[in-house]
């Protein structure tokens, strides 16, 4: 999961600042002396490779006979790929399930915070935050030694409790094994975001719910909700995104569990397996190119639901 | 409470605090006297924090126990000895003492990839905020548009693309991708958008001063609350950096924290390779500490400016 | 934003890029060329004396060794060694450095299984233009057999694997059970073990694709047969199924412990007892004695459980050799080390080291076979393991595209260990899936 989160394009609105028309900015080039600096490195970074990567798949090589231009096969061939959409499937599996339980808890747990109602409630902000700040290899790293039946926690427990945990690493349940990691991960990023925008909801709006004679639950269910609705359409389109590009933690899990983690777990797993195993580069291009446009699809799709709703 | 109330007092509410200036609020209670302080939500939300802090404990716990009695002992308790410095020790020395550069390494990166990367976004964000300049759409679709693509399409083209620029396994393979950093250039579109007042923009063209001597004399110190938590969070991005350094970089004395751990780890796998779970373990630990510091020393900061940035919607 | 500003910025991007690429430092290696197209024995000698600069990509620790001694001794020439990954990571990485054009280092490190990948794609280079033929005779058959190709010569073996069985032998002596000798045996242990003790299990295995194709091996299986680009896939002979009917007992009634090999997980069974036996390659010593320090004393090495009564027959598992890839500027010095640390000097060193030979000399010498392993309870472990070096079943070949078919092993042969999919069924598609990348690479490939 990517920690930069794409913003969603809810354009803010420059407007708004004040009544007063647009002539007030010119229309000129000096912004792009100032956007100048980005959009180049941007261009490097993201447009070339973009455009390379377009360009690999339409061709195609082969360790005996060399490259040749074969059009839109790759493309044919993804859309009849059965690993490919498999792929597909369970990263839109994890995204409905993981995405709606991690913002749901990151909104409680935040919606608890700002009540005022907690006892030390600096003291939970920064811890529930703190995984953030660790590297997705290293929580990998350490969950997969906790996930251990035998002698990790898992087994400990199962021997101290005489339970009997099944294995997370069983093709069963390594999915929601992974789903966990990612929301461990990120519960306190999402809790954060959620809380710095009921933060700035004016104390007169709770005055006014206050007179009104509104109980807590209703005050969350009228105001704090509605008001941050901006913050939770990004963060579901980042989370939105980040699932479609799962790859880090199942990566990491794979040599410990090795025959529930196939090299074609994710979407993105796949590609990476494509080139790097397979020295598919072109077939491996052209399945991360139409997982792209899917994502884009998806998060624009959710972006205009969730600004349609805000109108 | 009419259903209408909430999206009448919420676009409402965004105009007049959006002209307030960016500060922390106080916390004022919700209701006009005191919320009762309730246990039992406290002890909900302890149950989410517990989650998050039991992993972070076991890695403490197991960062002070010795490689045999990693095996033998319970996950979440101490074992018999407590070889913490022990092994905080034998980490830094391990193979000519190559974590202490791997750290070096990983601060490198951060400084001029998390410093370039605000650096641009800030630039960027200003502009998209204060300016209408032609393609100024065209901008952000695109910037989104990109980062919808997954990692895995670019990081080969840009493998080779960088390889006859003869920069892979150079330092500057890990910085200049780090340098583009969408969520910033968000963040600080938003922020500038809000903090900066265009009157007093207006103010300082009116008497002559350059658009850049503006920008630096002007608007910058307004938006230092944004800069800090574009910094912290593009830093964290960069600390944690991993897929892309895996592919450009093959020298040891190059990678960061993340690879050399991942190295560590993978080195118990090969035939005649020593097996330092105890070492990963304990690299894991020091490398999350200096994140957690700063986080800890600047949280005034990205809490204002987290707030402020979320005030659009 | 129009076309031509995207472009105005690119190229502007890209100047700058290169701009800064220019003062940017760059990777080692690639120094001198020595002795520019070499082509012999006297060559060598000469781009040795000369000296220069060379990139050893390698993950074998013993090499840090033979790398002093080497400098100390030719004092002229400079190594770097790297270590850009092991296994699958260095093979990508040399995949993307030849493919870049540069960066390629001037030794690399290749297992065996690997080899014919890179020497098929002429990745890199025939060494008998600098007198590798000459070491005929050097190297024990199993390895020396897998650095050739054709007609060419395109590694040096550094180290070999012949299999043999570790087992601890105190689990088999608390529960009374005989080591096997067969692999029919092998089961029937394993069934007794684990009746004894349910925590006890004679192996573990989670599905490996080197230790399947050395099994099939030893049965005397030849899955795959390679003529230049004519490859056929036959996962279905004698000698694997074989292999199939015997591990599906065993995965049957779940007598293997469901580890992966190298995990945390399993150094700890190796060190507790719960895991009794290993069946793999001659180099697990060093990881014994450095990876489980609580089962000094305890472990044995006997003979390889064998698929006919009496028989004596054994396969190589693991082992690498080292080659010199085609576009590096300095073969000669390179064969130079080679020759220094496979065939020379620096073998004796990789031995003190603990690393397991491939050269015959060194296997056959008294000293070799006289030590005495502490670990290993004062047991003659190399005796063991060099007349297992001896017993390799001859005429094996792996695909040019080994490295891919093992990648997907798991995702094939592995479901066998997870699902009720037989053995025999994953092999079946296994051996599908590499058919379809085979043709699609261009291969003509028959089944």
């Amino acid at each position: 999961m990517t920690t930069t989160s794409p913003p969603v394009a809810v354009p803010p609105p420059v407007d708004a600042l004040s009544s007063r028309p647009v002539r007030r900015r010119r229309r000129s080039w000096i912004g792009w002396g100032f956007v100048g600096p980005f959009m180049a490195v941007f261009a490097l970074v993201f447009l070339a490779p973009i455009a390379y990567s377009i360009y690999l798949s339409l061709f195609r090589t082969q360790m005996v006979g060399g490259t040749q231009f074969v059009g839109f096969d790759n493309y044919a061939r993804a859309f009849g790929d059965p690993q490919f959409w498999s792929g597909v499937s369970r990263v839109g599996l994890f995204l409905l399930v993981q995405v709606p339980i991690m913002l749901g808890i990151a909104l409680l747990v935040a919606l608890a915070i700002d009540s005022g109602r907690l006892y030390g409630k600096n003291f939970f902000r920064i811890s529930i935050f703190l995984p953030y700040a660790v590297p997705a290899v290293v929580a990998t790293l350490m969950w997969g030694f906790m996930y251990g039946t035998r002698f990790g926690l898992v087994g400990n427990i199962n021997d101290a409790l005489g339970t009997s945990i099944p294995n997370p690493l069983s093709p069963d349940w390594v999915l929601l094994a992974i789903g966990n990691i990612v929301t461990w991960e990120f519960v306190g990023y999402n809790m954060l975001i959620f809380y710095s925008a009921l933060r700035v909801i004016p104390t007169s709006l709770y005055e006014a719910a206050e007179l009104d004679g509104a109980s807590q639950w209703q005050v969350v269910r009228a105001i704090k909700i509605p008001a941050i609705r901006g913050s939770l359409v990004i963060a579901t389109i980042f989370s939105i995104i980040g699932s479609f590009q799962l790859f880090n933690e199942p990566s990491i899990l794979q040599s410990l569990a090795p025959n529930a983690i196939t090299t074609y777990f994710t979407p993105n797993l796949y590609a990476y397996s494509l080139s790097f195993s397979g020295q598919q580069y072109n077939y491996s291009a052209t399945v991360a190119i139409i997982m792209g446009v899917l994502t884009m699809i998806v998060a624009y799709v959710v972006q205009l639901r969730g600004m349609r709703k805000e109108a | 409470m009419t259903a209408t109330t909430p999206t009448n007092t919420s676009a409402a509410a965004a105009r007049p605090a959006a002209r307030k200036p960016v500060r922390l609020r106080s916390r004022a209670p919700h209701s006009v006297s005191s919320p009762r302080r309730s246990t039992l939500l406290t002890v909900l939300s302890g149950i989410v924090l517990l989650y998050a802090l039991v992993p972070l404990f076991w890695l403490f716990v197991n960062a002070t126990k010795t490689q045999s009695s990693l095996f033998s002992s319970f996950g979440l308790w101490f074992s018999g000895d407590f070889a913490l410095f022990d092994n905080i020790a034998r980490t830094l020395a391990y193979d000519d003492g190559i974590f202490g550069r791997w750290f070096a390494n990983t601060v490198l990166y951060v400084v001029l990839g998390a410093g370039g990367a605000t650096f641009l976004a800030v630039l960027g964000g200003y502009a998209l905020a204060k300016f209408d300049f032609p393609g100024k759409r065209g901008v952000f679709a695109t910037v989104i548009g990109a980062v919808a693509v997954p990692g895995t399409a670019l990081a080969v083209p840009t493998f080779l693309m960088f390889s006859q620029m003869g920069l892979t396994n150079t330092p500057w393979a890990v910085i200049i991708p780090s340098l583009i950093s969408p969520f910033g250039l968000y963040l600080m579109w938003v922020f500038a958008a809000e903090a900066i007042p265009t009157e007093l923009l207006e103010a300082a063209r009116v008497d002559g001063s350059s658009e850049f001597r503006t920008f630096f004399q002007v608007s910058l110190p307004l938006l230092a609350p944004g800069i800090v938590t574009v910094l912290l969070f593009t830093m964290v991005a960069t600390w944690n950096n991993y897929f892309l350094p895996l592919i450009m970089l093959k020298d040891p004395s190059w990678y960061p924290l993340t690879l050399g751990l991942n190295a560590w780890n993978a080195q118990a796998a090969t035939a005649g390779g020593e097996a330092i779970f105890d070492l990963v373990i304990t690299g894991s630990l020091l490398t999350i500490l200096p994140l957690i510091v700063a986080f800890l020393f600047l949280q005034r900061y990205w809490q204002s400016g987290l707030a402020a940035g979320s005030v659009k919607e | 934003m129009s076309i031509r500003t995207t472009r105005a910025l690119r190229a502007i991007a890209a100047a700058g890029v290169v701009a800064l690429g220019l003062a940017a430092c760059s990777s080692g290696g690639g120094g001198n060329d020595a002795g520019g197209d070499a082509s012999s024995a006297d060559d060598v000698a000469a781009a040795l004396e000369e000296g220069g600069t060379l990139t050893v990509w390698a993950w074998e620790p013993t090499l840090t060794d033979v790398v002093s001694e080497f400098e100390a001794e030719y004092p002229n020439v400079d190594v770097e060694l790297v270590n850009a990954g092991t296994g699958n990571d260095q093979y990508t990485a040399l995949q993307n450095a030849i493919a870049a054009g540069k960066g390629v280092p001037d030794v690399a490190q290749v297992e065996y299984y690997a080899l014919p990948q890179f020497a098929l794609s002429d990745a890199v280079a025939d060494l008998s233009a600098y007198g590798a033929a000459d070491l005929d005779g050097t190297f024990t058959p199993g390895p020396w057999n897998a650095v050739q190709q054709g007609e060419g010569i395109y590694g040096l073996p550094m180290d070999s694997g012949p299999m043999a069985l570790f087992y601890n032998e105190e689990v088999f002596t608390e529960h009374g059970v005989e080591v096997p000798t067969t692999w029919d045996g092998f089961v029937e242990a394993a069934r007794a073990l684990h009746e004894a003790d349910p925590d006890v299990y004679i192996t573990n295995d989670t599905g490996d694709a080197g230790f399947t194709t050395s099994l099939i091996w030893q049965a005397g299986g030849q899955p795959f047969q390679v003529e230049g680009t004519d490859v056929t896939v036959d996962l279905a002979d004698e000698g694997s199924t074989q292999f199939a009917q015997t591990w599906q007992t065993l995965i049957d009634e779940d007598l293997l412990a469901p580890v992966s090999s190298w995990s945390d997980e399993w150094y700890q069974g190796l060190g507790n007892g719960t895991i009794a036996t290993l069946a793999i390659g001659a180099w697990m010593p060093a990881n014994l004695e450095s990876g489980v320090p609580d089962g000094a004393g305890k472990w044995r090495v006997a003979p390889l459980p064998q698929w006919e009564d009496g028989a004596s027959a054994s396969a190589e598992n693991g082992g690498s050799a080292l080659s010199v890839p085609a576009a590096s500027q300095n073969q000669a010095l390179a064969y130079g080390f080679l020759e220094y640390a496979n065939a020379g000097d620096g073998v004796q060193t990789r031995i003190d080291g603990g690393a397991f030979p491939a050269t015959t000399a060194e296997l056959e010498s008294d000293e070799f076979q006289g030590y005495e392993s502490e670990y290993f309870g004062g047991q003659k472990i190399n005796e063991v393991l060099a007349q297992s070096a001896a017993d390799v079943v001859e005429g094996w070949s792996y695909l040019p595209f080994q490295v891919y078919a093992n990648s997907i092993f798991n995702d094939t042969v592995g479901q066998a260990y997870v699902s009720s999919t037989t053995l025999a069924e994953g092999l079946q598609a296994w051996q599908d899936a590499s058919v379809t990348y085979g043709t699609d690479q261009g291969f003509t490939v028959n089944q």
